[in-house]
């Protein structure tokens, strides 16, 4: 297949799944025209007047909304590792004797491993989300019959929203609804916060089904997802395992090391004076980054100062500050333990949001961009800042992009991250997989140095003579060979196994089959 | 059954380690069977690392089996050397490359207040040990190595003196009690240790019988970097011996205590205060004082319990202590605040220095304060005392200007 070099110099082929593509153009070059993609109309007098469209199971559902051979079906991780719908339905699927399908999920977890059985017999012919654990070794092995196409939580919405990508049927798991198929995550033993990944689904899909544990009578109050948009409503025994949807104390990390990463962190922002009154901050779920927000809260103690919002993932970390004071507003992606759920569900200073709200690249706007912090991670990162999210050194697809490309659009984008992990250096000549192009990526922090992108000059200005070890990204590469020695890179086959998007739809890199000894 | 070696650790938890199990052959060579998980990054090299600790050795044929979790070069040749010398002993050895930052050499006044104990046969442990600045690090081969590992625990714990940076931190090794870690000695002393815990001493003459073995050891290979000695006393017996331990020979920097072993001793128990172990550390510190080392306190061994910790470390300085061990990185930091000088001992001492300075400058033999004569050990005390506090942060570099 024609192959073209796309504007991070990474070879695309011209069509993926037999559909052309775009390669990647560079940050803000690529402006599609025409009109948002509709679904077909609907009209109320189709639907019951009583308002109860509950049919008996995920089976019946998808006959009747018509289920065929090379459909389009979502589904979401509000449940994270403890889904257990998406599995019935390709189940479903399967006893149906349909072929061909795409699985469009949000993300994928390792709980969905049994979807490799329906990969293998021919139900599913591809993934288009993130493909994580046994999956990504599936499709890393190159036995995935279609491509993967790996989209940033954006760029999901974006997809959906330019028509790239046309849901035939969105499965919705929800917490609580009621039989019009209004329906919300903030109660019900499956609660999980917010059902913000699905919100585009509701409203572009031709078909629209809720499944949920918890059906009440009409009216389900918050209404996340509105009844207006959804077919049919499905009552499950049990839709989620809630110990694996939200963990119910969510623990800081204890590791010195990541300790230390956590603190050179905060006090980097500090010194740098990106920590003031008013400021912003997105700092994720992981140890490192729940431990940083805990440093920026001392930091606000000792300044006397708070911050306007913060970006969750929530967890009871972030919760303190909002009740505390430090923090005034958090602007909630998803909750990452029963804190986050309950301070979402009683405190109005605690919104949802959806990646719409966040960061969709056909809003009128984005407010990821007027994030002053942003904290994330990287499986690697090359000595241009380009870095990696999705596969690991050794090639192997194992996680998906989420809202990482998205929030590289912050005004400071920190990527704490260790040296090396198990002999591996994190800090590459290049990487396996670009995900995120290295102009938009600031410091790396690391336990034994920091590294500022030169394009920061202010930051490098700000931070000269603080006493911090700040280092060149490439000092940081050579110390870290020194230690674990030089790797060899990775061996592919020629075969194609995943694309990766950037957030505007054109193509940033692609994935090929790992070669196995 | 076949013969068998088998040295390192493997398993789930297992990180930056590998087992290596070697077995004998008279014919076909040497195979090499690889489980890593960096196989793809790092398969070759570690092959060739396996091939040249072999080579070294004069192995010709065997099988070796390798299952490793991201070890570094130096922890894997750790771990063929053992497994081999286990079925065939051999004078020969294969040393990693000396990294030319771990030739740094201590002196005998230099701050210990913190010591980092690192299990000596852990490779995890060690990477990363010295970001955290303690101002010394412990490999350890004495208690937290287990009694089938204290063998291959002596290759890992030279390998790693020879190549992991430690980043200024004083590289210390705890061997094992006299007489068995007599031979401990053989794979530290050449392989530039900077000062050796001995543990559980109750006689100079346990000192003295390591200094013996140090200076052959010298004589043979020829080191000659200084090397501290800091006995560690652990019994009712070493308290009453503590002076003569302490003058046993000059190159003791320092005399610890260490307090878990003492109060099984002494028959009592540990607490928060330490009222059972006053006397005992009171006559350490006494006994250091005396010969002119530094008293170094026990662990605190509670890591969960900062304040708790930073009662202890107060307690300790005002006893008279200069340093404690820890246990954990978080330690560290704790320790090194509370026994930073406070800031009215900070202000006096700038003042005898700002006067020491004066007084060479013009010439004179005599310090002088206002109408007040300075005695050169308080002035040896302020220049301590305000390098502590520069070391800690708390005092400017460049104060005098300030």
């Amino acid at each position: 297949m024609k192959m073209n070099k796309n504007a991070v110099g990474r070879m695309i082929p011209e069509t993926i799944n037999g559909k052309p593509i775009i390669p990647f153009k560079g940050v803000g070059k690529h402006r599609p025209e025409g009109n948002r993609h509709a679904p077909k109309l609907s009209t109320c007098i189709d639907y019951p007047t009583n308002g109860d469209k509950r049919v008996a199971t995920i089976k019946d559902a998808l006959v009747q909304a018509g289920a065929k051979d090379g459909m389009t079906i979502s589904t979401h991780h509000h449940f994270r590792n403890g889904d257990l719908v998406a599995n019935e339905v390709f189940q479903a699927c399967a006893e149906l004797g349909l072929k061909d399908l795409i699985w469009f999920p949000s993300a994928s977890f390792p709980c969905h491993a049994p979807i490799i059985e329906h990969l293998k017999n021919g139900v599913i012919h591809h993934i288009e989300g993130s493909m994580n654990g046994a999956l990504g070794r599936f499709a890393s092995h190159g036995k995935m019959r279609g491509t993967g196409v790996l989209r940033s939580h954006g760029g999901r919405y974006q997809s959906v929203q330019d028509g790239e990508v046309h849901i035939d049927i969105a499965v919705i798991a929800a917490p609580t609804a009621d039989p019009f198929g209004n329906a919300n995550g903030v109660t019900g033993s499956s609660a999980c916060g917010l059902l913000g990944f699905a919100l585009a689904d509701s409203q572009y899909a031709d078909n629209v089904i809720i499944v949920t544990d918890n059906c009440i009578p009409f009216p389900c109050i918050p209404w996340q997802i509105q009844g207006n948009y959804v077919d049919y409503v499905v009552e499950m025994e049990q839709i989620g395992i809630p110990e694996k949807i939200v963990s119910g104390t969510t623990q800081i990390t204890k590791s010195p090391d990541r300790l230390f990463i956590a603190e050179l962190t905060a006090k980097f922002c500090e010194v740098a004076g990106l920590i003031r009154d008013g400021f912003s901050f997105q700092a994720g779920a992981g140890g490192t980054s729940l431990s940083i927000g805990i440093f920026f809260g001392e930091i606000m103690r000792k300044l006397g100062i708070k911050a306007r919002f913060a970006r969750g993932g929530s967890n009871k970390y972030l919760v303190e500050l909002l009740e505390e004071g430090l923090v005034e507003y958090i602007l909630d992606g998803q909750t990452f333990d029963l804190e986050g759920v309950r301070s979402m569900r009683d405190n109005p200073r605690h919104q949802n949001t959806s990646p719409f709200t966040s960061y969709n690249y056909h809003g009128k706007g984005n407010f990821a961009t007027m994030l002053d912090i942003v904290i994330l991670g990287a499986t690697e990162v090359d000595v241009n800042f380009n870095a990696n999210v999705v596969t690991h050194s050794d090639g192997y697809l194992l996680h998906g992009i989420g809202g990482w490309q998205n929030c590289l659009f912050g005004r400071n984008v920190i990527l704490p991250i260790p040296l090396f992990r198990d002999r591996i250096p994190v800090i590459r000549d290049e990487v396996t997989t670009i995900c995120g192009p290295g102009e938009l990526i600031d410091i790396i922090v690391t336990e034994r140095g920091i590294a500022i992108n030169p394009l920061r000059q202010d930051l490098i200005e700000a931070t000269k003579d603080s006493g911090l070890p700040i280092k060149t990204i490439h000092e940081l590469k050579a110390e870290a060979e020194a230690i674990c020695g030089k790797a060899k890179a990775a061996e592919f086959e020629e075969k194609i196994i995943a694309a990766i998007k950037w957030v505007d739809g054109t193509v940033i890199d692609v994935v090929k089959q790992v070669k196995q000894s | 059954m076949s013969l068998k070696g088998i040295a390192g650790n493997s398993g789930d938890s297992v990180r930056s380690d590998c087992q290596v199990t070697y077995c004998p052959a008279d014919s076909g060579g040497i195979k090499i069977e690889l489980k890593s998980k960096v196989e793809p990054l790092f398969g070759d090299s570690i092959r060739e690392t396996c091939c040249n600790v072999l080579e070294t050795l004069e192995i010709n044929h065997c099988s070796l089996s390798v299952v490793d979790s991201g070890a570094l070069d130096c922890v894997i040749a750790a771990r063929v050397e053992a497994a081999v010398k286990l079925i065939e002993p051999s004078d020969k050895s294969y040393l990693p490359e000396l990294i030319p930052q771990n030739r740094l050499e201590t002196t005998k006044e230099r701050f210990r207040r913190s010591r980092l104990y690192l299990p000596g046969n852990t490779p995890k442990l060690m990477l990363n040990a010295g970001i955290h600045k303690p101002d010394g690090i412990i490999l350890d081969l004495e208690d937290s190595v287990a009694p089938a590992k204290k063998y291959e625990a002596r290759f890992h714990v030279r390998n790693i003196l020879r190549s992991i940076d430690f980043y200024g931190c004083e590289r210390m090794v705890r061997i094992n009690q006299v007489p068995d870690g007599l031979e401990d000695l053989d794979y530290i002393v050449p392989h530039y240790v900077n000062l050796i815990l001995i543990p559980k001493v109750e006689t100079a003459e346990q000192i003295l019988a390591v200094v013996k073995r140090i200076e052959s050891i010298r004589k043979a290979t020829g080191a000659s970097q200084p090397i501290w000695l800091m006995p560690i006393i652990e019994s009712a017996l070493g308290v009453e011996n503590a002076f003569a331990i302490a003058s046993a020979h000059k190159s003791i920097s320092s005399l610890a205590i260490g307090l878990e072993d003492l109060t099984a001793d002494l028959g009592t128990q540990r607490t928060q205060e330490g009222t059972e172990t006053f006397y005992a550390r009171s006559r350490v510190v006494n006994a250091a004082r005396a010969v002119g080392v530094q008293p170094i306190d026990s662990v605190y061994s509670d890591v969960g319990n900062m304040e708790g910790l930073r009662e202890n470390v107060l307690r300790s300085k005002a006893m008279g202590f200069d340093g404690m061990g820890c246990i954990h990185p978080r330690q560290i930091r704790v320790i090194h605040e509370a026994f930073a000088p406070a800031d009215t001992e900070i202000a006096k001492a700038k003042k005898i220095v700002l006067a020491f300075e004066e007084a060479e400058a013009n010439g004179l033999g005599v310090v002088s304060l206002g109408s007040k004569m300075i005695d050169p050990p308080v002035v040896k005390r302020a220049l301590r005392t305000v390098k502590l506090a520069q070391q800690t942060g708390i005092l400017a570099q460049d104060w005098r200007v300030k």
